[in-house]
C-alpha cells in the first residue's frame, strides 16, 4: 500500500499555541475586512455596491492606458479596468456613485466608437444595477451565512456532544473568515460567487472536521486511561493521511477549474483553493486541539 | 454470482440508462434520431441558463406613485365636467399632490357633497369649509391602484414580448412592485428594452393656437433649448394650456430640431380608445401607424373633429408631438394616422406598443443583465474543458494512491457524473456556469467517500483481518462519518438555493443533486464491486 504519511507521532497539541496565534491574526485579518466592507471601503462588486460591469471583445489589440483615457473623456472617470491580453477583451466596471445617468454600457460604447474607428468590437456581456437591487443582495447575503451557521452548529451539536459542536463551529468560522481576509488583503473583488465559495468552503470543510472528530470519539470510548491530550494527538495522527486525500481530490478539481474555467468563476476558483488549504488546516491544528479548552472546567469529554 | 450482487448492479445499469435516455435531448446525437424518438421518450433536456445561453435578464420597478396621481388627475377632471353637467360648477378646481381642492358658491355644497359621495366613492373629504372642500384618494384605494399596476404592467409588457416574438420568454412579478424579465437567445437586447420600457401613453390634444401666446412661440430650436423655451413662456400660458414638442429630422443633414406647441393640458382622446394599429407605406415610401379606434373612440373622434374644423390636433406620445395636422373636415369611421420620420422598423416597434396598450405607470429598469450568444459559448466550452482536465487529474491520483480501489473508486466518479446530468435533465434543470463548477467540485467530493472507506479498510487489513471482514467493517464504519460530511455540505447548499438568485442557484442545484447522488454511488456502487469480485473467489491480498 502506497502511503504518504506513514506512522505519524506528530505532537499537535502540543504545539497548539504557536497555531493559535497564527489563526488569531488570520481571523482578526477577516473580522476588519467585514468591518471594511461595512463601511464600503472593501472592494466589493456591483452585485452588492449597484453598477454597471461591460465587456467587450475587440478584433485588434487595445491598451489599456488608451482605454482609460477614452472613457476619462466621455464622461466616465474612475472606471476600473481588466484585461485578457490574448484575447483581446476588455472588462470595465463603473461603481455606483460614479454613474450620472443611466445607460452606462451606451456611453461605454459610443467613447470606443469614437476614440477608436478602426478597432471594431463586441459587447460579450453588460451588467446594470441599481443601488437598491446592490443592498438587497448585501442583506440576503448576510441572512444567508448567518442562516447556514446556525443550521452547521445545530446539525452538529446533535451529532455529537454539545463541546465538540462549539470547537467545530469556531473551525468553521475561522475558515470564511481567514478566506474573507485574505481576498480583502489581495483586493480581490468581492461578490455574490465569492460569497458562494465562502457558504461552499463552510460546510465542506467541515467534513475534514468530522473525520477527526468522529476519530477522537472512538479512541475516547475504549481509552479512558490516557490523557485527553495523548487521545486528541493520536487520533489526528491515524486520520492524517484520509483527511489530506479528500482534500486533494477536491484541491485537483477545484485548480482544473482555476486554470482552465476562464474569467467568470475564477475568483470563485481561488476562493475554494484557499479554502482547501485553510480549511484542512483548521482541522489538523485548530479544531481539534480547541477541544481542550474545555476540559480544565468539566472533566473528561465523554462521547455523545 | 450472489443473488444480492446481481440485482444490485441491474438497478445501478438501469439508473444509468434512464440517465442517458433524460440526457441525450441535450446531446448533439439527438438531432440524428427519428422522429419518433421525441414522442415517446423524454425530449426536452437540460436547459441553458442565461450566462450559458445568451440573453438578457430584466428587473422592472413600477413607479406605482404616478399611477396614483394619474388616477387623481383624471378623476378630478371629471368631477369638473360633473359639476358643470349638474349646473353647480366649480369656481376653481385643481389638484395638489394627491388632493383636489374645490370652491365654489357656498350654496351648491350639499348637491357638490352628494354628487362627489355617490359618483366618486374612491375619494374622501380631508377637509371642507362653506365655500370649499379638500378631497383625497382613500387609503384603500391608493392600495388598489399601486396592486394593480403591477399586474397590469406585467400584462402589458407580456402583451409586447409576445409581438416580440422571444421564445420561451419569462415574465413573472417579483415582490410588490416588481417585474422580472428573462429573454433567452433575444438578438436585439437594445430594442427589447424600449418596446419593454416605453410607457406608450397615446393621447390627441387640441392645438391652442387662438392663443396670441402661441404665435410667440418660435418655430424652430434646438434640442438643448427646450429647458429654457419652457422657463420663458411657463408662467404666461394659461393653466389649460401646456407646451409640448415635435421633434423633427432634417431628411437631407440628418439635423434633429424640435418645435413647440402650445396644446391644450386635457386629452380630448386617448390611446386607449384604440381597438388596432397598423403600419403602412405612405405617399412617399414612409412608413406610418394606421390606427383604428373602437365604437366609443371612433364617436368620441367625429365629435371632436366636427367640433374643432381648421384646428390642429396634436397626436401625442409619451408627451412628444408626433404630428398636428389640421383637421380639415368632421372624421367619421374612426380612422386616422401617425406620421412622423418613422424606420419600418419603429413603426412596426410602435404598432406594437399601441395594440398591447400603455403602461399603466412608468417602469425602472434596476437591473440589467445582458449576455451576448459568443460569450456563453466560450462560457461552456471553458466549463467542459475545466471538467475533464479535472476529471482526469482525479482519476490519476486515485489509480495512483488506491491501484485496483483507485479504480472502483474512478467508477463512482463516472457513475456520479452519468447520474448527476440524467438527473438535471430529467428536472429540465437550468444549468449555469457556477452550476458547471458545482459538477466538477462534486466530482472532487464523489471520490472523497471512497477515500474514508479505503483507508478504513487498511486500518482493519493492517489489524490483521481477512479481506471480505476487512472491506465490511471498512464501510459499515465510514458509513455514519460520510452521512455527516454529506449533510453538513447540503445544509449550505441548501441556503444557497434559497436565497440565491439565477446563476446561483444553479450551482446550488447542482451541488446538492451531486451530494445526494454521491451518497448512493459512493455506498452501494462501490460496495457491489467488491462483492462481486471476492464472492467470485477466495481473495487473499486486496489491491487497494
Amino acid at each position: 500500500m502506497f502511503e504518504i504519511f506513514g506512522k505519524t507521532q506528530i505532537d499537535f497539541v502540543g504545539k497548539r499555541y504557536i497555531f493559535f496565534a497564527l489563526s488569531t491574526l488570520l481571523v482578526s485579518l477577516g473580522l476588519f475586512s467585514l468591518v471594511q466592507i461595512s463601511r464600503g471601503k472593501a472592494n466589493l462588486g456591483i452585485d452588492f455596491a449597484g453598477g454597471a460591469a461591460v465587456q467587450l471583445k475587440f478584433n485588434q489589440p487595445i491598451h489599456i492606458d488608451a482605454a482609460r483615457k477614452a472613457l476619462d473623456e466621455n464622461g466616465l472617470k474612475n472606471a476600473e479596468l481588466q484585461q485578457v491580453v490574448q484575447d483581446n477583451r476588455l472588462l470595465i466596471r463603473v461603481k455606483k456613485q460614479d454613474i450620472v445617468e443611466q445607460n452606462v454600457r451606451d456611453k461605454i460604447q459610443q467613447a470606443f466608437a469614437k476614440s477608436f474607428p478602426d478597432n471594431q468590437f463586441v459587447v460579450e456581456s453588460s451588467t446594470e444595477i441599481g443601488p437598491t437591487v446592490g443592498q438587497k443582495l448585501q442583506k440576503d447575503a448576510l441572512v444567508a451565512v448567518m442562516l447556514s451557521m446556525l443550521c452547521i452548529v445545530a446539525y452538529i451539536a446533535f451529532r455529537f456532544e454539545f463541546r465538540f459542536g462549539i470547537a467545530a463551529t469556531i473551525a468553521t468560522f475561522h475558515d470564511v473568515f481567514a478566506v474573507l481576509g485574505i481576498f480583502f488583503v489581495l483586493n480581490k473583488e468581492i461578490n455574490l460567487l465569492v460569497v458562494t465559495a465562502l457558504l461552499t468552503l463552510a460546510g465542506y470543510s467541515l467534513t475534514d472536521t468530522v473525520v477527526v472528530f468522529d476519530r477522537i470519539r472512538e479512541n475516547l470510548k475504549g481509552r479512558r486511561k490516557e490523557s485527553l491530550e495523548q487521545v486528541i494527538n493520536d487520533s489526528i495522527n491515524q486520520v492524517l493521511s484520509r483527511t489530506f486525500n479528500t482534500s486533494v481530490t477536491v484541491f485537483l478539481a477545484v485548480l482544473a477549474i482555476f486554470f482552465f474555467g476562464g474569467e467568470v468563476i475564477h475568483d470563485f476558483a481561488l476562493a475554494m483553493i484557499m479554502g482547501v488549504i485553510v480549511g484542512t488546516y483548521s482541522s489538523w491544528f485548530v479544531a481539534s486541539p480547541l477541544l481542550l479548552l474545555w476540559r480544565k472546567r468539566v472533566g473528561v469529554l465523554k462521547r455523545a | 454470482m450472489k443473488k444480492g450482487v446481481r440485482g444490485r448492479i441491474i438497478f445501478i445499469l438501469l439508473t444509468v440508462f434512464a440517465s442517458i435516455i433524460f440526457f441525450l435531448p441535450s446531446t448533439p446525437v439527438y438531432s440524428k434520431l427519428p422522429p419518433w424518438w421525441g414522442r415517446v421518450f423524454p425530449s426536452k433536456g437540460i436547459t441553458l441558463g442565461l450566462d450559458l445561453q445568451g440573453g438578457m435578464h430584466l428587473v422592472l420597478e413600477v413607479q406605482g406613485e404616478k399611477a396614483v396621481d394619474n388616477t387623481v388627475e383624471r378623476t378630478m377632471v371629471a368631477i369638473k365636467g360633473s359639476l358643470e353637467n349638474k349646473k353647480t360648477p366649480a369656481q376653481s378646481i385643481k389638484r395638489e399632490g394627491r388632493d383636489i381642492l374645490l370652491s365654489f358658491a357656498p350654496e351648491n355644497k350639499e348637491a357638490i357633497s352628494k354628487l362627489i359621495d355617490e359618483q366618486y366613492p374612491n375619494m374622501t373629504t380631508k377637509q371642507s369649509g362653506p365655500g370649499e372642500m379638500v378631497l383625497t384618494l382613500k387609503d384603500s384605494e391608493v392600495k388598489r391602484i399601486l396592486e394593480s399596476s403591477t399586474s397590469q404592467a406585467l400584462e402589458t409588457i407580456r402583451n409586447r414580448i409576445d409581438q416580440f416574438g422571444v421564445t420561451e420568454p419569462l415574465i413573472q412579478k417579483q415582490g410588490a412592485n416588481q417585474i422580472l424579465v428573462q429573454l433567452p437567445g433575444v438578438k436585439e437586447p437594445q430594442r427589447a428594452i424600449e418596446l419593454i420600457g416605453r410607457t406608450a401613453l397615446l393621447e390627441f390634444k387640441l392645438v391652442d393656437d387662438d392663443n396670441p401666446i402661441a404665435r410667440q412661440l418660435p418655430s424652430q430650436i434646438e434640442p438643448d433649448q427646450e429647458a429654457a423655451i419652457l422657463q420663458e413662456y411657463q408662467a404666461k400660458i394659461p393653466p389649460d394650456d401646456q407646451i409640448l414638442f415635435e421633434r423633427d429630422v432634417n431628411k437631407e443633414t440628418n439635423k434633429v430640431t424640435k418645435r413647440p406647441f402650445l396644446v391644450k393640458r386635457q386629452a380630448a382622446l386617448a390611446g386607449d380608445l384604440l381597438s388596432d394599429a397598423r403600419v403602412s407605406i405612405g405617399q412617399f415610401n414612409e412608413p406610418y401607424v394606421a390606427i383604428t379606434f373602437d365604437p366609443v373612440g371612433a364617436k368620441l373622434f367625429e365629435k371632436v373633429t366636427e367640433e374643432n374644423r381648421h384646428h390642429r390636433l396634436a397626436i401625442v406620445l409619451d408627451n412628444n408631438v408626433y404630428s398636428a395636422p389640421v383637421i380639415q373636415e368632421k372624421i367619421a369611421g374612426g380612422r386616422a394616422q401617425i406620421s412622423g420620420s418613422f424606420t419600418t422598423q419603429q413603426a412596426n416597434d410602435l404598432a406594437i406598443v399601441l395594440r398591447a396598450g400603455a403602461l399603466p405607470a412608468p417602469v425602472t429598469i434596476i437591473q440589467n443583465v445582458t449576455v451576448g450568444p459568443s460569450l456563453g459559448q466560450d462560457s461552456i466550452d471553458k466549463g467542459l474543458k475545466a471538467g475533464v482536465i479535472g476529471t482526469l487529474l482525479v482519476v490519476l491520483f486515485m489509480f495512483f494512491y488506491y491501484r485496483f480501489s483507485g479504480l472502483v473508486a474512478d467508477l463512482t466518479l463516472v457513475l456520479n457524473v452519468i447520474l448527476l446530468v440524467g438527473a438535471l435533465a430529467a428536472m429540465n434543470a437550468t444549468l449555469t456556469l457556477p452550476g458547471i463548477a458545482g459538477i466538477i467540485l462534486t466530482i472532487g467530493m464523489a471520490v472523497d467517500s471512497n477515500v474514508l472507506i479505503f483507508e478504513r479498510i487498511r486500518e482493519e487489513l493492517r489489524a490483521g483481518k481477512p479481506v471480505r471482514l476487512a472491506v465490511n467493517a471498512g464501510y459499515d464504519k465510514a458509513f455514519l462519518t460520510i452521512v455527516d460530511s454529506h449533510v453538513t455540505t447540503l445544509i449550505t447548499a441548501f441556503v444557497l438555493f434559497m436565497f440565491g438568485t439565477g446563476p446561483i442557484k444553479g450551482f446550488a442545484v447542482t451541488l446538492s443533486l451531486g451530494v445526494i447522488i454521491n451518497l448512493f454511488t459512493s455506498l452501494v456502487g462501490t460496495k457491489v464491486v467488491y462483492d462481486l469480485v471476492i464472492s467470485r473467489r477466495k481473495v487473499e491480498q486486496l489491491s487497494i
